[in-house]
């Protein structure tokens, strides 16, 4: 549920991690920071988290985030807040070129 | 005697914006003078103040260089074929033939190229990593443009499935070294460019000896390891590197330049063994490859040139499916450990170990 405190968002996966939200390039979440969102959307896509994270409980380190286009690591990480109208991108790498 | 003068666009100016026009004259003096007569101003523009032909200009007869006859005073025939091109400050020794002239006329016309420009891409040595669905437009794009040099560095061999999108292969390919194949293919759509070949896996022992040799380094690898460790070289060499990546109907572009962050920035570790899918695991659209491709072979040539914006700190998203253009926002890492204020890595590693997985080599038959 949208609140002030608690908003809903848009989050934009690339095509690797679309069969994780039932094929879907773009899911709305809700949370006051990057981690609530995500949080969220393994709360919507249950397994989604399972992928993101590693054991140590922090985000892998082969998959960006992006709040407005910044990347995260430089803007609170997983702490940074977030408000409507905000556009998560999550990118793991890619290695394909053949 | 009645010649047919070429005159290139920077010249056309002076003769009434005409690409060819009828001098006479027993000798390529004569017919310099002639010109001078029909367009005053010509000779002016073509010869130093010791009233010889300027060391900028060259003066073809018949696709021969008059010094390599008689100089001015070639004698001419009827119906001879005249050229004067001239061959501005940059690179001594890179002569434009009418031949690329012509060529490259799309490229002399714009005041971003011109034949300064031209003259930089045919000095540019440029190198590319894979001859497969990215490295095929690359190589393709850049050899069309003249990039005199361009190494392609491939150890696999033409399989059915490439055809989908590796556009330098035909079927007729099939079984060829992947190499071999795309230097034919490059060098029936340009002659004047020197393909050179590198059949070999790219590894810590060759990386440096091969890509010093080259000024900007262009990826089409399809793996992690390799990733890492043409980045890793091409810091320490201090060479452009210009990457792309494609998968499924996503693909991702950015320009690494020494000192404004690297792939370790961007990934500073990579996903354990089998966890993010290669092209043969999860498929990818063949057209994906020349937009991406064609990106990079833009960034390449933006580089040579040096006009534009290259995507440096940015990197560029796209998105097939619904067809979005998107850039991020990407920065050194000061904690990097190749580029950052601390570096521990000064020189190549084990990539294999790195990744936790083999970097696949074709089998040799």
């Amino acid at each position: 549920m949208t609140t002030a405190a608690n908003p809903t968002i848009q989050v934009r996966v690339t095509a690797v991690l679309q069969k994780l939200t039932n094929g879907q390039k773009a899911v709305e979440a809700s949370g006051a920071t990057v981690g609530a969102i995500l949080d969220d959307i393994d709360h919507r896509y249950p397994g989604f988290k399972a992928q993101m994270y590693g054991p140590d409980g922090k985000l892998h380190r082969f998959v960006n985030v992006y709040l407005n286009d910044e990347d995260i690591r430089y803007a609170g990480g997983v702490d940074a807040p977030v408000k409507t109208g905000d556009v998560l991108d999550i990118l793991p790498a890619l290695a394909g070129g053949a | 005697m009645s010649v047919n003068v070429y005159i290139p666009t920077p010249f056309r100016h002076l003769v009434g914006n005409r690409a060819s026009v009828r001098a006479t004259g027993s000798t390529v003096r004569d017919v310099l003078t002639d010109l001078d007569t029909q367009f005053p101003g010509f000779r002016a523009q073509v010869v130093d103040t010791d009233g010889r032909l300027a060391h900028h200009i060259n003066v073809y007869v018949n696709q021969v260089e008059i010094h390599s006859l008689q100089g001015e005073a070639t004698s001419l025939s009827n119906g001879d074929e005249v050229a004067v091109i001239p061959a501005l400050a940059g690179g001594a020794n890179t002569v434009l033939t009418p031949e690329m002239v012509e060529r490259y006329s799309r490229h002399l016309i714009m005041p971003q190229v011109g034949s300064i420009g031209q003259r930089k891409i045919i000095e540019a040595k440029v190198l590319i990593i894979g001859a497969g669905g990215l490295g095929s437009p690359v190589a393709l794009y850049l050899a069309l443009a003249g990039v005199g040099t361009v190494g392609i560095i491939d150890f696999d061999v033409v399989d059915r499935s490439n055809l989908q999108r590796q556009i330098l292969h035909q079927t007729a390919d099939i079984g060829k070294r992947k190499v071999i194949s795309a230097r034919e293919t490059l060098e029936a759509h340009n002659s004047n460019v020197n393909v050179q070949v590198h059949e070999v896996p790219i590894n810590s022992d060759n990386a440096f000896e091969i890509i010093s040799q080259y000024d900007i380094v262009v990826n089409g690898a399809d793996n992690f390891a390799t990733r890492y460790l043409v980045n890793d070289a091409c810091y320490l060499l201090k060479k452009p590197l210009v990457d792309g990546s494609i998968l499924m109907f996503d693909g991702q572009a950015t320009t690494y330049l020494p000192g404004k962050g690297c792939y370790r920035c961007l990934y500073p570790a990579p996903p354990p063994p089998g966890m993010v899918p290669s092209c043969a695991e999860a498929g990818v659209l063949g057209a994906m490859c020349s937009t991406i491709g064609s990106i990079q072979a833009t960034e390449v040539l933006k580089l040579v040139l040096d006009i534009g914006e290259p995507l440096v700190n940015r990197l560029l998203l796209y998105d097939a499916l619904s067809l979005e253009f998107r850039i991020v926002k990407v920065r050194r890492d000061p904690e990097c450990p190749l580029c950052g204020d601390n570096p521990t890595i000064h020189e190549l590693i084990d990539y294999e170990q790195f990744c936790g997985t083999p970097i696949p080599h074709a089998i040799a038959d």
